[in-house]
């Protein structure tokens, strides 16, 4: 599987995103500065978490205006695999390719933990590995990772099944309207989440419950 | 040219900060604030002449950038 992460400046979790793949893929992804017009043709492209422009005007806002993101709108349009972490989750709600917005933590702090996620739907390209209901742990780091989306909006992507993962176990750690920790667009190849799963890949990391999601995109690569 | 953009969240958007200024503003003692919503003011200079012109282009400058319309609100003074 061919990967590529776009890195701009303040993104701080892209070193970690390039070793998760290239341990579960077993090539290395290819980096692609912010400032480029083109992506590689690659099977992923992740927007990586981090303080893009330092959060400045709204998280991910000045980098959803960022030159290379004309080529990930028409890439993702063209049905390309495109995964948000974090501040990347941030980037595709700002740019229009994911439903909603993500706003400041409902407690007002940063929150830096380990949070229970539930897999609610296991028919896309990025959970197929989980079971269906499946609780994993996931690590977050986040300001304003407080899903928001206005009733209609929220009807329509519970009702078409783009909620992927919930906060489960009351670990809700930022006020997510129904606990939404990640959600994909309506056609499913994009798909945005405030936790970190490259982050809980190896032992050493004290688990390994991040994996089935890249193992996922592998399969479906 | 000055102008002037306000974005303010839209009704029934939660804003923790807001409330937390509220919270704030009542140990301060002010006993009568019933609700604080917080926003963004910019102070646009434009170099062109033509208000309606520079109205038209601040409203784009809205929708593409200073505010996210799914849950800001925005408004334009031009002096």
């Amino acid at each position: 599987m061919k990967t590529a992460v776009i890195v701009f400046p303040g993104s701080n979790r892209d070193r970690d995103m390039f070793h998760a793949l290239e341990l579960i893929t077993g090539t290395r992804p290819q980096s692609v500065w912010h400032t480029e017009s083109t992506l590689p043709d690659v099977d992923l492209v992740v927007v990586p978490g981090g303080f893009s422009y330092g959060d400045y005007l709204r998280s991910g806002a000045i980098a959803a205006r960022s030159p290379i993101l004309k080529d990930l709108v028409a890439k993702a349009d063209s049905g390309v695999a495109v995964l948000g972490v974090c501040n990347g989750f941030q980037i595709l709600t700002e740019a229009g390719l994911l439903p909603g917005a993500l706003m400041r933590n409902a407690g007002l702090t940063f929150v830096c933990r380990e949070v229970l996620m539930e897999t609610v739907n296991t028919a896309t390209r990025f959970s197929s590995k989980f079971e269906k209901g499946q609780v994993w742990r996931c690590p977050v780091a986040h300001h304003d990772g407080n899903y928001f989306a206005d009733a209609d909006t929220l009807k329509q992507i519970e009702d078409n099944g783009q909620v992927v993962f919930r906060y489960a176990g009351g670990t809700n750690p930022n006020g997510s309207l129904n606990d939404i920790a990640g959600i994909t667009n309506a056609k499913g190849n994009v798909l945005g989440m405030m936790p970190h799963p490259e982050n809980l890949i190896e032992p050493i990391n004290g688990g390994l419950d991040g994996r089935l999601l890249f193992e996922s995109l592998l399969e479906a690569a | 040219m000055k102008a002037r953009v306000i974005v303010t969240l839209k009704n029934g958007v939660l804003d923790p900060q807001g409330k937390a200024i509220e919270g704030a503003l009542g140990g301060l003692g002010f006993g009568d604030v019933g609700s604080v919503r917080q926003g963004k003011v910019f102070d646009v200079e434009l170099t062109g002449t033509d208000k309606a012109a520079a109205k038209a282009e601040l409203e784009q400058m809205c929708e593409k950038l200073l505010a996210n319309t799914v849950i800001e609100n925005y408004a334009i003074e031009i002096a």
